[in-house]
């Protein structure tokens, strides 16, 4: 008996939007359920407050300040390097040897574990440079973590300012900096600043790597680059793990999820606006 | 750069020829090009007329397999010279292109774009050139009122004359047009050449047109391309009324397009 | 003079722009470097065959963690694959562009939560369901795989549905002037055409499922065994070298970075198969 095609076209369209509600409704309900049980613990004073008692009471507000001294560092570092490779990439060179290096090691990078790069620090940085468990271990760490999204992002936003701009400014005397810093740098600024919120997100989830370079121990608001730092996103491991599901993991957690929401909703954002004008 | 008297002959090409790669762009081009007075070249597409135009101000350096044999001069200095450096050479000779290009920018920073390159800085000096410069492109009175708005929001035509302004407030010595009113209606294509008319008391201008007509309009003196080589160049007048060569007669007369 | 300027720009641009190889050149070194040593003097075969994991006695063998890793990345693929791709045929072809365009980045909002917190819902949500109704303690090698199963949806389906609109309409519209319907064109002729970006996502989210490691922390169990069922407890190699490593010295700590190392290789594999795959579809 032939099934008409219709028939399986509309079991096919069934099955297929049961599976992408699925998918929504599972990562829905994950936040929902974090910022349901977490949101209500979330007070002013949990976050501006110091921990106790091993942090199940008290307030989160030295891992706060770690969650974002760290990124703040990475990407100190990564940005001018990112947006740099990709300034080379895209302005100074056309494809050769080279370049397709570049990318490959670019790309690399991208896919390699956390834990991974958790061990890298650990070897490179807090060891062998003597820079012990600290701030600046942790932000070296993750600013080679976030470099190829910076890279990549930068690169894009680049390719996407009209090769008409370089002509004209070209064509009225300027040297291929001048070009770049004044016409096409402007003009990719936003794309670059999506690059780097998703960057920030990042940073902000990270544990792994974070544990093995900055630090756990529990040492207060840091004073200097080399001073241990706990971020939210470690301490709420840690809280997680003692099995007592206290009011404050699920608090940190919601306290988490907003942030890495917010921060990654207004890369889009601005990714919208720049797309929204250029169309213009 | 050797400082020469100045004659009567701006820039000059002597055997000048044009490669991409294998591909030769231009044949052995030998043409003066006159100080203070508009040259039209005309031909069909595809005949070199662009190519020519870039190689003046080296624009072609921006693709990756050109070179060049023979002589390009201006005021008998060779621009291809190693030692001549061509970034001062685009700040003598502007260009304008075919399609209106603004920067991303406001107005009054797409005009003081290029005086801001060569280092001039002082506010009210720019705030003077602004003025003479887009008076000078017959733009002034359009946009006086909103110099700080985005250059992108003009008309095509204000756009395009805003590009000539541009060129303008760099005091450049040559003026290079490559089909600048392509896109334009009739107003706007005559209120450039209104400009371009009254510009070449102070400047010499090379204009590129798929118009004939327009050269006819507008060049003292005009070059007729074809397929990369120079086939006629003399004044205006007598190359549209009795050309010395056949083919170019062919083309002014519409025979062929 | 002015020219020189701009080289020296150039210079220093291509100087930056090798930041990004080298960082690579030197994590692969350092890593080779504390690990490479210890599988050679161990024996490779011993080290990646044995079972017996007993620092204490100088057993270093990582067997049960490697055979933990490939049980839950599979497992975590046969969950998210189908879904992810079924999600980004459905979102392309079957739902206006505008919901599209909604849905999509909404998805992969979704993706930025943080790893600890997915862990966290698998053993607070996810255990206590399998423990009731499947047995066990509820930390295995199912929860596992489902927590990273619907970690790596966001991957696929983002990836897939940039290939499966790369297709050009010209293809769809040609099947559908023959008389096909929507799916058999999707089924026929887009899926097809998208093959190898699909492909590339499911290799690329293989990948991150192998590297993770604080979620699979928190589900797996943590038990050193070769499991023989998905209900018991397992410990794959990123759980392995997170949890020992703080505690390590001397010959321990070099079986763990060699840990590292298999993975490094591993991961780097998967990349780079990813990586051809996405070069076939260019040069195609």
């Amino acid at each position: 008996m032939r099934i008409h095609p219709r028939r399986t076209q509309a079991l096919a369209v069934t099955l297929l939007g049961a599976a992408t509600l699925l998918t929504l409704a599972v990562l829905v309900f994950i936040i929902v359920f974090v910022l349901n049980k977490g949101l209500p613990g979330v007070t002013w004073k949990f976050l501006t407050g110091y921990p106790e008692e091993m942090g199940r009471a008290g307030g989160i507000f030295p891992f706060v300040i770690g969650s974002i001294l760290l990124p703040l560092l990475a990407l100190a570092i990564a940005l001018p390097l990112g947006v740099g490779t990709a300034v080379y990439l895209c302005e100074y060179t056309r494809e050769t040897r080279m370049t397709r290096a570049i990318r490959f090691g670019t790309d690399c990078l991208a896919g390699i574990p956390s834990i991974i790069f958790g061990l890298f620090g650990l070897v490179f940085f807090v060891i062998l440079l003597h820079m012990g468990w600290s701030l600046l271990s942790g932000g070296l760490t993750l600013a080679i973590m976030v470099l190829p999204t910076i890279i990549r992002t930068s690169e894009e936003a680049l390719r996407a300012v009209p090769q008409a701009y370089r002509e004209v400014s070209c064509s009225m005397g300027a040297t291929r900096w001048e070009t770049v810093h004044r016409v096409v740098l402007p003009n990719a600024l936003p794309g670059i600043v999506t690059g780097v919120m998703l960057s920030v997100g990042r940073c902000i989830g990270e544990t792994a790597a974070v544990m093995f370079t900055a630090g756990s121990a529990e040492s207060g608001i840091p004073t200097s680059a080399f001073d241990s730092v706990r971020t939210l996103a470690v301490h709420f491991y840690l809280l997680a793990t003692e099995g007592i599901s206290s009011a404050n993991a699920y608090a940190t957690a919601a306290v988490l999820v907003i942030s890495v929401l917010l921060v990654n909703m207004t890369a889009y954002w601005i990714m919208n606006a720049f797309i929204r004008r250029r169309a213009r | 750069m050797t400082s020469q008297p100045k004659t009567d002959v701006h820039l000059a090409a002597r055997d000048f020829s044009l490669f991409f790669g294998q591909t030769q762009a231009l044949r052995e081009i030998t043409l003066d090009v006159r100080r203070h007075a508009i040259l039209g070249i005309i031909g069909p597409s595809g005949s070199g007329k662009t190519s020519f135009l870039r190689a003046l101000n080296r624009l072609n350096d921006l693709h990756p397999d050109c070179h060049t044999e023979g002589l390009l001069t201006i005021d008998g200095a060779d621009i291809y010279h190693p030692a001549f450096d061509p970034v001062a050479l685009r700040k003598r000779v502007g260009m304008v292109f075919a399609l209106p290009i603004p920067l991303p920018m406001s107005i009054y920073e797409n005009v003081v774009y290029g005086p801001r390159l060569a280092g001039r800085q002082r506010h009210g000096a720019l705030d003077e050139l602004v003025e003479s410069s887009l008076r000078s492109a017959f733009l002034w009175d359009e946009v006086k009122d909103r110099l700080h708005t985005s250059g992108m929001r003009l008309s095509g035509g204000q756009q395009q004359r805003l590009c000539l302004a541009r060129v303008l407030a760099m005091r450049a010595e040559v003026i290079l047009l490559d089909e600048p009113c392509s896109g334009l209606d009739p107003i706007s294509t005559a209120k450039i050449e209104e400009a371009l008319t009254a510009l070449k008391a102070r400047h010499t201008i090379v204009l590129v047109t798929n118009n004939t007509k327009q050269a006819a309009r507008i060049a003292d003196e005009t070059a007729f391309f074809l397929m990369g080589e120079l086939v006629e160049h003399g004044p205006t007048r007598q190359l549209f009324t009795v050309p010395n060569d056949p083919r170019t007669n062919d083309y002014v007369t519409g025979r062929f397009g | 003079m002015r020219p020189s300027g701009d080289k020296i720009a150039q210079y220093i641009f291509l100087a930056i722009a090798c930041s990004a190889i080298a960082s690579l050149l030197l994590i692969a070194l350092f890593i080779f470097k504390e690990g490479l040593p210890f599988i050679l003097r161990y024996g490779p075969v011993n080290f990646l065959t044995s079972s017996q994991w007993d620092p204490s006695q100088e057993q270093f063998g990582i067997y049960p963690m490697i055979v933990a890793s490939i049980w839950i990345t599979i497992g975590a693929m046969l969950i998210g694959a189908p879904l992810g791709v079924a999600g980004a045929v459905f979102l392309t072809e079957f739902v206006p562009r505008p919901v599209m365009r909604i849905v999509k980045p909404t998805i992969e909002l979704l993706a930025g939560i943080p790893s600890v917190v997915y862990g966290f819902i698998g053993v607070i949500v996810l255990a206590p369901l399998i423990r009731a109704h499947l047995g066990g303690t509820g930390l295995s090698v199912l929860s596992a795989a489902v927590i990273l199963g619907i970690m790596v949806l966001p991957t696929v389906i983002s990836i897939s549905v940039d290939a499966i609109s790369a297709v050009p309409n010209s293809f769809r519209e040609g099947a559908l002037a023959l008389g096909a319907t929507r799916w058999q064109a999707v089924r026929m002729v887009v899926l097809k055409a998208a093959r190898s970006g699909i492909l590339a996502s499911i290799i690329l989210a293989m990948g991150r499922a192998v590297g993770e490691t604080m979620a699979v922390i928190m589900v797996a169990g943590n038990t050193i065994r070769v499991p023989h069922s998905v209900l018991e407890p397992v410990r794959t190699m990123t759980a392995h070298i997170a949890m020992e490593m703080s505690a390590a010295v001397g010959l321990h700590r070099q079986a763990l970075f060699a840990t590292g190392v298999v993975l490094f290789i591993v991961v780097m594999i998967l990349n780079a198969m990813a990586m051809t795959v996405m070069r076939q579809k260019a040069r195609r």
